[in-house]
């Protein structure tokens, strides 16, 4: 029998915006759990299913395992070849996609209502029963081959692979999880179907559902479509510390601009700061054209098309991070900005105009998510894979609301830390030398 | 039988529930309004976009529609600069806008109680900027800096830039819509304020509001708003210079050491999407997929990518949302010990194997069904509805013409693809590039 645990009605009030959603909590008679929105007016359902793991789960030597797993779950399963696969797919107009990161494996799919049955029988076969040709292994490994040489002549790339390898050292984050050149060349057939057995288990699975469903529907739905996954998978890698000190780090690439990635160690999404330093990042350099550094580098001095600070509390570790390309000639005046604005924040902290204007942006701004059934559902798996519970979307607002004045500059002080900056800059940057 | 079966199914369901719910008036100076609803947020995107783009900007000033485009952000008689965004951003909002080569575009995203407030200011800018010649400077710099990290930094957009160049040989889509490097940094005040005169105007305009709005409402306030804006008189006439009969194949070899790894690309002169004539458009849209859609069921896929191990990646490609003749392209990333000659030899043999064989009836009703699918799922995404009539509305169609557009693509037959790949497979009117690392492997 179907257990529908809660039935939670919000209303998402904001200053500006009232948003209604009904999320329903679900536990499949199999037990697995999923938030449902039924939202019958268009004839499709979207489906969000994440696995915690991902690529940090890859095997020793292994690396790229995960990912290159994942890309040929869409190459072939059971009795239907990658063409065929593709060409049962192409009959239903259902659309799959199946993508590798640090820490998930994320599955999405979107299907109209009339083949609701068939597109999640073929996406039970992907999940289930992939056929990993070796064929399809060879094929699709050339082509992330290929990737990991484009990102080694990618200016981004090239610092995103050198700031990881400093901050996180052996630990998956500190390497791509597309593997090495190497590492990827010297994947065998038997490590993608290990990493399949790793990486798709009940035990780490998160699940949401919105469109045209019942939600007496999808209990059954997730039992046919998941229960057949093995119940648990390994354990997860250890939490590692952000090992990179301040300082710059010039690699020379032959470009007409430079591109620099910073940061520096961050804090974890539970934390009972976390909301503060939410703010004072939006501040700081979220907030589009109004942040600090977008006013500062770009609106006054014309130094960059654009500049970024972001918090990035991922599962294993947390940062702040951000990133400037400037030209050649401009990017130590582009860098020495930022730092003087990084210092700022944590001397001055915010004034109450720029605090009352965040809030108004960030509490406004929330509802306007929720304006898809793809983007609830992706909205919803997220919550659930950091743990907040569903009515987190009526109590979201309050907490940024709650945050004072005092709260705020203190985590600004306590978190932001110009002499903690590491930049990574590649290109010729002119008037800029790697520190010691 | 049954693969037919739930086709036949499909389309029946299809039908009945893909039209969006769209309003669309006039004002009396000209500024055609387009309302479509969605309730199922209390979002809305508002929308201005403006019958201008890079291809009407005047010989020597490339960029100046882009360059206007940030400028539109500085101060006008009523709001300081960037004091626009900073108004969105307290309400809740986000703003930006792009230009493109037949259009110019605005947009904010917001709950949908704000929509009074972003009419008021964007009605205000529509003829009220005012701008120093601090704002120009500062911003050139930013404009400049943009080029540096879009295409600059990028092997694959300057590679683009060449082929466009080469393509067309009288028409501004062969010039870059951000602008040449050299034009930009010349770029002045009086330029600049000469286009936004000319082209700024009502009757050169389109609102487009989607979102969780009642058509009448957004009727009111847009009268309430835009509608004392005077219509210009001498509004220029969109005629730009066309192609001449094209007599030469091109052919271009870019290098770039920041190429990971080379690759050929091949564009045709195509025929765009007309008002009240959309079928060879359509049946371009069918011809890319059927020759490079998916890289699984596509003849160049199966063929380059299957078959043999010919390619890493093959795909074809053709929008027709442009107001002047537009481009059909190919795409072919060779596999590793595969040269540039085999790769594009192996390419040109499947586009003669298309034109010889006969187009599979299974391929035909699959891609029908996607199609019509596609219109369902677009249903999930005013903004991206919102778009779709910007652009078309900004590109000589009307919205008659958009509504009859998914209709015209379920009636393509396998005659008129063939019949209008007849047409476009000239390569006389073709470039085509080699995009390599080094000159050795231009081979």
């Amino acid at each position: 029998m179907l257990r529908i645990v809660t039935i939670l009605w919000f209303a998402l009030l904001a200053t500006t915006a009232q948003a209604e959603i009904d999320i329903k909590q679900v536990i499949s008679d199999g037990g697995i759990n999923a938030w449902v929105v039924e939202e019958p007016s268009i004839p499709f359902v979207a489906l969000e299913i994440r696995f915690r793991g991902g690529a940090s789960l890859d095997l020793p030597g292994k690396r790229g395992a995960t990912n290159l797993m994942a890309a040929l779950l869409e190459e072939g399963a059971a009795d239907r070849d990658a063409q065929a696969f593709q060409t049962e797919l192409e009959r239903l107009a259902a659309r799959f996609s199946f993508r590798a990161t640090d820490d998930t494996i994320s599955i999405s799919a979107e299907f109209l209502t009339e083949n609701r049955d068939d597109a999640l029988a073929l996406l039970e076969q992907a999940l289930i029963a992939p056929r990993f040709d070796q064929t399809a292994i060879d094929r699709v490994r050339a082509q992330v081959l290929a990737g990991i040489a484009s990102d080694a002549v990618n200016p981004r790339s090239i610092a995103d692979a050198a700031f990881d390898a400093a901050a996180f050292g052996d630990h998956p984050y500190g390497s791509s999880l597309d593997g090495t050149v190497d590492s990827v060349t010297a994947l065998t057939r038997d490590d993608i179907i290990a990493a399949h057995r790793n990486a798709l288990t009940r035990d780490r699975l998160y699940v949401s559902v919105v469109g045209d469903v019942t939600v007496d529907q999808v209990g059954p739905m997730l039992d046919a479509l998941l229960g057949d996954l093995p119940a648990e998978g390994p354990p997860p890698p250890a939490d590692v510390a952000f090992g990179l000190g301040g300082g710059i780090t010039v690699i020379d690439f032959d470009n007409p601009q430079s591109f620099a990635l910073f940061g520096h160690a961050g804090m974890k999404r539970d934390d009972p700061d976390f909301f503060a330093a939410f703010i004072v990042n939006h501040v700081l350099g979220a907030g589009g054209f109004e942040s600090r550094l977008m006013t500062e580098v770009r609106e006054r001095r014309g130094l960059t098309y654009g500049i970024g600070s972001f918090l990035a509390p991922m599962f294993h570790a947390e940062m702040v991070v951000g990133s400037v390309a400037s030209s050649n000639d401009t990017i130590a005046e582009a860098i020495e900005v930022t730092r003087a604005e990084w210092d700022r924040m944590a001397t001055e902290g915010l004034t109450e105009a720029e605090l009352a204007a965040a809030k108004t942006y960030l509490t406004g701004e929330y509802p306007l998510r929720f304006d898809g059934n793809a983007s609830i559902a992706s909205i919803m798996v997220g919550m659930q894979m950091i743990d907040l519970p569903p009515d987190y979307v009526i109590n979201r607002n309050d907490y940024v609301e709650a945050v004072t004045l005092d709260d705020a500059n203190r985590v600004a002080a306590e978190l932001f830390r110009a002499d903690d900056l590491h930049f990574v800059v590649v290109g010729r940057p002119e008037g800029l030398e790697s520190t010691q | 039988m049954t693969r037919f079966f739930a086709a036949l199914v499909l389309t029946f369901l299809a039908l009945t529930a893909s039209a969006e719910e769209v309003t669309t008036y006039t004002l009396d100076n000209g500024m055609d309004v387009v309302v479509i609803e969605d309730r199922r947020a209390p979002v809305v995107v508002h929308m201005v976009w403006y019958k201008v783009g890079s291809a009407d900007e005047p010989e020597g000033q490339s960029g100046v529609a882009h360059f206007l485009e940030h400028l539109m952000f500085k101060g006008t008689d009523m709001l300081a600069p960037g004091e626009f965004s900073q108004v969105v951003a307290a309400n809740g909002g986000r703003d930006n806008a792009f230009t493109s080569f037949d259009y110019t575009a605005y947009f904010q995203r917001v709950a949908a109680d704000r929509l009074d407030l972003m009419m008021q200011m964007e009605a205000n800018r529509m003829t009220n900027l005012a701008l120093t010649p601090e704002d120009i400077t500062t911003e050139r710099r930013v404009v400049l800096e943009e080029r540096a990290q879009v295409t600059d930094s990028s092997a694959g957009a300057l590679a683009r830039e060449q082929l466009m160049a080469a393509q067309y040989q009288n028409h501004r889509y062969g010039v870059p819509i951000i602008g040449w490097q050299h034009e930009i940094a010349q770029l002045d005040m009086p330029q600049l304020m000469a286009f936004y005169e000319r082209h700024y105007a009502p009757n050169n305009a389109i609102l487009i509001v989607a979102g969780d709005v009642d058509p009448e409402d957004v009727l009111a306030l847009a009268r309430e708003h835009y509608g004392p804006i005077p219509a210009k008189a001498d509004l220029p006439e969109r005629a730009r210079p066309t192609e001449p009969p094209q007599r030469a194949e091109r052919r271009i070899t870019y290098v770039d050491p920041r190429v990971s790894q080379p690759y050929v690309v091949r564009s045709y002169l195509a025929p765009e999407r007309n008002s009240g004539a959309q079928e060879d458009a359509a049946a371009l849209v069918y011809l890319a997929e059927l020759l490079g859609g998916s890289p699984f069921t596509s003849d160049l896929g199966r063929a380059l990518q299957f078959d043999t191990q010919t390619a890493l990646y093959t795909n074809a490609s053709y929008s027709g949302m442009s107001l002047d003749e537009t481009t059909f392209s190919f795409i072919v990333l060779p596999s590793e010990d595969v040269s540039l000659s085999e790769a594009e030899a192996a390419m040109d043999e499947v586009i003669a194997a298309f034109m010889e064989n006969e187009i599979d009836p299974a391929r035909m009703e699959a891609i029908r069904t996607q199609l019509r699918a596609s219109e369902i799922y677009a249903l999930d995404d005013a903004q991206g509805l919102a778009r779709r009539y910007g652009m078309a509305l900004t590109t000589g169609l009307t919205v008659a013409d958009v509504q009859a557009w998914p209709d015209i693509l379920q009636s393509v037959t396998p005659e008129q693809i063939k019949d209008v790949a007849t047409r476009i497979f000239d390569r006389n009117r073709a470039v085509t590039g080699w995009v390599v690392a080094t000159q050795e492997e231009a081979r």
